[in-house]
């Protein structure tokens, strides 16, 4: 976990420290916000990931002399297969085309994206482990 | 209907690959309900593909009438208006529909996940979603066509005030912006999936400096779609409120800023260009790497390239903006100058790979090496267009069109040698040798052919964009040439096809057809639906080359003390 991290903290650190020459030479108010906005990206999820590789065994993808034996068990829970992402993919389309051809076709896009929201949140629940 | 993943440790057996297992153990709906329904990001990546390559034919048709039309100086072929709507769609259409969705969202989709040693992508559902959005906005974007305005015509980029709802009226817009969104959330998705899976789902042994160096871009090309695109969402959202709702977000008469559109396209711009790019050189390393029977050179050296290449893109964005006479000129030159480094290192690193190899001329092989010439070309022509001074001489003159079309087309043979290369592992078919080099040649010819006489019209003061051109002997011949070059291209895409149609279910390609490296040809082709009955023990960056290669010791990369 300690490489994860340290590639987001890399990247964070080094748009801070671009952020800071960048405003402090030109001054230019967009492209420092930007900066500034790509080195959290960069910390927070970093840091997350930082503050837990410390606090957690090494998995055995981390481990150079892993064997397969270690990774078994469960490894987590996946929907095999599902209508909701079309559903919520149509529904978006509509939603997008409200945007263009008129506010009526909300209708239809949001009714299906609530439809999938709710299809997709039952369908994890009577999964029951993802 | 959930299933829960298992190890595939569990599933070893001693009879070897799928003694016990069909490839159709897996029992779910067939036919289009499969294709609507399925959440394995084989099926989903194979939709990619299909989907991003009909989009390349489509851009390129785009393509073919733009050099048709200014085969003659005044060209009558299309009127200036629908020329208008052509060069916009032409790259609409290769840079949001095709190069990127078939980079991350096809070959990355599909051979990620195995690389890695995992059953799917992390969010399968999520995955599945990411498709629709693109499907749905490849829809959007091109439904302009079909209204009465026609469809968008203010260029790829959308520059503010060309882009307001004075001067582009007409739902070919909006579209385009509707198109975008989708297409937009559908990156950003498949970027979050991408860092899951490969951060969470890698199989035991495999560390980081493992990986092979396709993930490792991968995984770099879904940070910078984190990065960048939520950027251009939040742009077209402020463009659609210009447009409808009456705020001056970029229109100087209400107290706006026209260059605020594109400091913000440029954000998402430039990384854009290196996630497209990343991923193909991705493809590349791999596949040098194993038709020259060696390991990658300078793995490390070519994990920070990557690296650097991303961090270093997203503090260069104004180098588009260098004629707007507002922005930081040294600043951002010194920036673009400083990524010809990273740059260098990984085409040294590739002829290093090749270097005293047992080089195999397949198709894949000979793409990849095109790739590596053709890129340079373009790589080279990008230096002179960071320094201020010779970008205010060709800025807007189709020197800077033959620079990225010289890159992107080096990244379209790439995307073909990595068709040949893992279409095997994906349909369990090979394409055939024969074709794939004759295609190799006109798309490699075609391509120089193409874009070496635009340096030269664009040194001579030809502007893009322009539907019709002064009579001037000079140009119309460096036009004409051109556009033969274009009928080369087009010539090696139906070749392409041809070569899928003939070599259909012909030619089983069985595990390992390459003698490949990495995880992937471990794995029968077509991969059972969770990829693997059994993994190897994995001790260096290709345990696949190691199980087959005993004699050979495995190269560490990483050291041997845990590391959490």
């Amino acid at each position: 976990m300690k490489v994860e991290a340290k590639i987001l903290l890399a990247l964070g650190l080094f748009f801070g420290v671009m952020g800071v020459v960048y405003w402090f030479w030109s001054r230019e108010a967009t492209g420092s916000v930007m900066m500034f906005a790509g080195m959290l990206l960069g910390f927070l999820p970093g840091g997350y990931y930082y503050w837990w590789s410390r606090r957690m065994k090494a998995r055995p993808e981390d481990d150079p002399n892993a064997t397969q034996a270690q990774g078994a068990g469960v490894v987590g829970a996946f929907p095999g297969t599902s209508i909701w992402p079309f559903t919520l993919g149509m529904g978006s389309f509509f939603t997008v085309l409200a945007l263009v051809f008129g506010i009526w076709l909300l209708v239809p896009g949001l009714g299906l994206v609530v439809w999938a929201l709710f299809g997709g949140v039952a369908e994890s629940r009577r999964g029951g482990k993802v | 209907m959930v299933d829960t993943l298992e190890h595939p440790v569990d599933a070893f057996d001693d009879h070897g690959p799928g003694a016990e297992h069909g490839p159709d153990e897996h029992h779910g709906p067939t036919g289009i309900l499969k294709w609507i329904t399925t959440t394995d990001h084989k099926v989903i990546g194979l939709s990619y593909t299909v989907t991003a390559v009909i989009m390349l034919v489509i851009g390129g048709a785009f393509a073919e009438i733009i050099r048709a039309q200014l085969a003659t100086p005044s060209g009558t072929l299309v009127s200036l208006a629908q020329y208008n709507e052509l060069f916009t769609m032409h790259g609409s259409v290769m840079i949001y529909l095709f190069a990127g969705p078939f980079a991350f969202g096809a070959l990355a989709n599909i051979i990620v996940p195995i690389q890695i040693g995992a059953p799917d992508m992390a969010y399968p559902r999520l995955n599945a979603l990411s498709y629709w959005l693109y499907l749905t906005g490849a829809i959007t974007m091109l439904s302009g066509f079909f209204t009465a305005g026609g469809a968008a015509n203010f260029g790829w980029v959308a520059y503010a005030p060309l882009s307001n709802s004075l001067n582009t009226p007409g739902a070919g817009a909006d579209l385009w912006i509707g198109g975008l969104l989708l297409t937009g959330f559908s990156a950003i998705f498949t970027g979050v999936n991408l860092v899951a899976t490969i951060f969470y789902l890698r199989a035991p042994g495999m560390t980081m400096f493992r990986m092979p160096i396709f993930t490792w871009n991968m995984l770099v090309t879904a940070i910078l779609i984190l990065l960048a695109f939520p950027v251009l969402t939040a742009g077209l959202i402020m463009l659609y409120a210009d447009r409808h709702f009456g705020t001056h977000i970029f229109s100087v008469a209400g107290g706006g800023v026209p260059v605020l559109w594109q400091h913000i396209f440029w954000f998402w711009g430039h990384p854009e260009v290196y996630i497209l790019a990343l991923p193909f050189f991705g493809m590349v390393t791999e596949i040098l790497a194993v038709f020259s029977r060696k390991p990658v050179f300078g793995y490390k050296g070519m994990v920070f390239a990557t690296l650097s290449i991303a961090a270093l893109s997203l503090g260069v964005w104004a180098h588009h903006m260098f004629t707007t006479g507002v922005v930081l000129l040294p600043f951002f030159s010194i920036m673009s100058l400083l990524i010809a480094v990273p740059t260098g290192i990984k085409i040294f690193n590739w002829i290093g790979t090749m270097w005293r190899g047992e080089v195999w001329f397949s198709a894949a092989m000979l793409m990849a090496i095109g790739f590596v010439v053709t890129f340079l070309i373009g790589g080279l022509t990008g230096i002179y267009l960071a320094s201020p001074p010779l970008d205010f001489f060709t800025h807007d003159t189709y020197f800077v069109v033959a620079h990225f079309h010289s890159v992107v087309m080096a990244l379209v043979l790439a995307g073909m040698a990595g068709l040949y290369y893992w279409g095997p592992k994906f349909t369990g078919y090979l394409l055939n040798e024969r074709i794939g080099k004759i295609q190799f040649w006109f798309l490699f010819i075609g391509t120089q052919v193409f874009t070496l006489p635009l340096y030269l019209l664009g040194l001579r003061g030809m502007p893009r964009r322009m539907a019709v051109y002064p009579h001037d002997p000079q140009w119309k011949f460096l036009n004409d040439l051109s556009s033969l070059g274009a009928v080369l291209i087009g010539v090696s895409t139906i070749l392409f096809v041809v070569n899928v149609v003939v070599s259909w279910k012909k030619h089983p390609a069985g595990d390992n057809p390459w003698d490949g490296q990495t995880l992937e040809w471990f794995t029968t082709s077509p991969p059972p639906h969770h990829n693997f009955y059994r993994l190897p023990v994995i001790r260096s960056e290709r345990p696949t080359w190691d199980y087959n290669h005993p004699e050979h010791h495995a190269i560490a990369h990483a050291p041997a003390e845990v590391k959490r």
